[in-house]
């Protein structure tokens, strides 16, 4: 009842006139970032992050929230349609929504992944409405020695488990948090790695990273692989009316795929590309048409992957909210948002800033149904702008990154940086490193030293506070099972094969 | 990102360098951290709660997944056959990259605009424009716009040169 009043209080906070504009302007440019190669969320949001100066905290993350769920919907109209996805977690839609299109089938696609982005992801909200307040009774009883270890397994989830491979993941990881510790060190102001230059006092700003890496080294990258060779767009046929016969086989993919993608999008490990491979496969065993998936395209395979995709985009809010832990390159860049703010998200902004929290969870709601609408009736729109020439898109991106990093400071230094890490961004991308753990190492790992030293402070060094503690000691077993798990499973099937 | 191949270390071909130099690179990194977190003023009250306990351990990471990859890079790799089959088109990445350089060289002698349009032909060509004329008349309506509506919208400025003075800024 409680979070029924506070949700209502949430909707008078988002249905003001100017916040629902902040909420169709997000959810218009989220859906256009979507539908580009090329440019995602994260780097859309690193680039806005500025605004922050400029408009009050329940507009931006208004802002911030639209387009983040409207890339994901936009995401699946450039799988469909362009056979490459428009963000990772649409990879899986791109694989049976591109042979719907190229079938004839592309309306029944895009219809499929619209109503069920929506319908997930407002059960996904939904999810996020009730299950944040429970979060939040639970991570009050948290201490330092906790949450540090609670980030610990975040740390291991994100990069070790989800990725192809937890050497790689792992050594982003550790590159991500050395940038965050660069600077100075704010409880007992000592500069670090700061190379004598004064530039590097105030840290490495969140905003060269992001751009660095997702602006500048895909430019590069994409420009690298030019060889690799183009995909054709396929016209917009078909009506965008399913049939009788497609609805009855969609609902049932939608409500599994938001079954599957909500809870691992809510767990400290996130990351939307696991729920979407899992409802693929979910699918897939359980059509009655199997035939159709891999060769006309099936649209089970669409409309599950799609539904898991948007639950778990919701997911991920659950614990950037209540716990303050980014589990998504997206969410790390919105929680360096809120330090801007100067919030601390954690399970005291419910207490501290209710109509932030649910103005914003409120505007979700409304997101959703705005984005139905934008990607349905509309989406004739979106496909135009999948025809921009890629020489003048990634030419654009390259003036974004500009305004994104010299904006902020005028530093000629920064953009150096920005084109040093843009080189190691280059070479991630080429070398298949995951360049989502950098963001999160980056923006987590000062919080985690934070909470390190006050728990080596109140045990007075000793470090046995991490597993004397029993919830402490079970997540710390948690993240060495979720490193060691996989290495065992493998080596045992290695055994065997051998 | 790309779907990816599954991992697995089965091929113990040849030494694969690129891999090998990578994970060397990052082992001087590792290096260079543990060598400069020496250099933080700490007292020995602070030894354990101090500024340096958090870099000592990321530069133990850092090394150890180094050293990991440079095993990997010696027994092969870890790239798929695919994507060694790419060629790399260097041709674009140099203008992509003699982009970047003329923005840096000239954004404060000319201002955002005119080191803009000068980077986006550049870009432009990189990825196979072959008329520059009208790139540079889209750059400039591009920036010109971009200026004015960060300028206004975000509060920031983004030094403004010879052009944007032109006009009002």
């Amino acid at each position: 009842m409680e979070t029924l009043a506070a949700l209502g209080a949430g909707f008078a906070v988002a249905l003001s006139p100017e916040n629902l504009l902040w909420c169709l302007l997000g959810t218009s440019l989220g859906t256009a970032i979507g539908v580009l190669p090329g440019l995602g969320p994260a780097l859309t949001i690193a680039l806005l992050l500025p605004i922050t100066f400029q408009v009050p905290a329940t507009a931006a993350f208004i802002l911030f929230a639209g387009i983040y769920y409207g890339a994901m919907y936009g995401g699946s109209t450039t799988s469909i349609l362009l056979n490459t996805p428009g963000e990772s977690a649409t990879i899986v839609t791109a694989l049976e929504g591109n042979r719907m299109a190229r079938s004839g089938r592309a309306g029944a696609a895009l219809a499929t992944a619209a109503i069920g982005s929506f319908v997930a992801g407002t059960i996904g909200t939904l999810g996020i409405t009730f299950l944040a307040p429970v979060v939040v009774d639970f991570a009050l009883k948290f201490g330092p020695a906790e949450y540090f270890s609670l980030m610990v397994v975040a740390f291991v989830t994100v990069s070790a488990v989800l990725g192809s491979s937890p050497v790689r993941g792992l050594a982003s990881l550790f590159f991500g948090i050395w940038l965050g510790l660069i600077g100075i060190d704010l409880q007992t102001g000592q500069a670090r790695f700061t190379f004598g230059l004064d530039e590097l006092l105030d840290g490495v700003n969140v905003i060269v990273v992001a751009v660095g890496l997702f602006a500048i080294g895909e430019t590069l990258y994409v420009a690298a692989r030019r060889h690799a060779g183009q995909d054709e767009i396929i016209p917009l046929r078909g009506s965008l009316y399913m049939t009788r016969a497609e609805w009855s086989r969609s609902w049932k993919p939608w409500l599994r795929g938001a079954a599957i993608g909500f809870p691992i999008g809510a767990m400290p490990a996130g990351g939307a590309e696991v729920p979407t491979f899992l409802s693929y496969w979910t699918e897939k065993k359980l059509s009655k048409h199997p035939e159709e998936f891999g060769t006309t395209g099936a649209i089970e395979g669409v409309a599950g992957p799609e539904a898991a995709n948007n639950a778990s985009a919701a997911g991920v809010l659950v614990p950037m909210l209540t716990l303050g832990l980014p589990t998504g390159a997206t969410a790390a860049i919105m929680l360096s948002a809120f330090q801007s703010y100067g919030i601390n998200p954690g399970p005291l902004l419910f207490q501290s800033q209710p109509a932030l929290v649910w103005g914003l969870i409120a505007s979700l709601y409304i997101a959703n149904i705005m984005l139905l609408v934008l990607n349905l009736p509309l989406v004739g729109l979106w496909v135009r702008i999948l025809r921009i020439p890629p020489p003048l898109l990634y030419a654009g991106i390259l003036v974004f990154a500009t305004i994104g990093t010299y904006g902020i400071s005028n530093s000629v230094v920064d953009l150096m940086l920005l084109y040093a890490i843009g080189a190691v961004g280059f070479l991630m991308r080429r070398y298949d490193f995951p360049t989502a753990p950098v963001v999160i190492g980056m923006i987590l790992g000062p919080l985690a030293e934070q909470e390190f030293r006050r728990a080596m402070t109140i045990s007075n060094g000793d470090w046995g506070v991490f597993v004397t503690k029993p919830l402490s000691a079970t997540l710390l077993a948690l993240a060495a099972l979720a490193l060691a798990g996989p290495l065992l499973w493998r080596l045992s099937r290695r055994r065997r094969t051998a | 990102m790309t779907a990816r191949a599954p991992h697995g270390l089965a091929s113990f071909g040849r030494p694969a360098w690129p891999e090998t130099l990578i994970g060397l690179g990052l082992l001087g990194l590792a290096g260079l951290v543990w060598w400069q977190t020496g250099a933080i003023a700490s007292t020995p009250m602070y030894a354990k709660v101090g500024p340096r306990i958090f870099p000592y351990l990321t530069a133990l990471g850092l090394g150890a997944m180094a050293l990991a990859m440079v095993v990997q890079g010696l027994r092969g790799g870890w790239q798929p056959e695919e994507e060694r089959e790419v060629t790399t088109d260097w041709r674009a990445v140099f203008f992509v990259v003699a982009g970047l350089f003329f923005n840096v060289a000239l954004i404060v002698p000319l201002g955002f605009t005119a080191a803009s349009v000068v980077m986006f032909v550049l870009v432009a060509h990189g990825f196979g424009s072959r008329a520059p004329l009208r790139d540079a008349g889209i750059a400039l309506v591009f920036s010109l716009a971009a200026f004015f509506g960060f300028a206004k919208a975000l509060g920031v400025n983004i030094g403004a040169g010879l052009i944007e003075r032109l006009l009002g800024a």
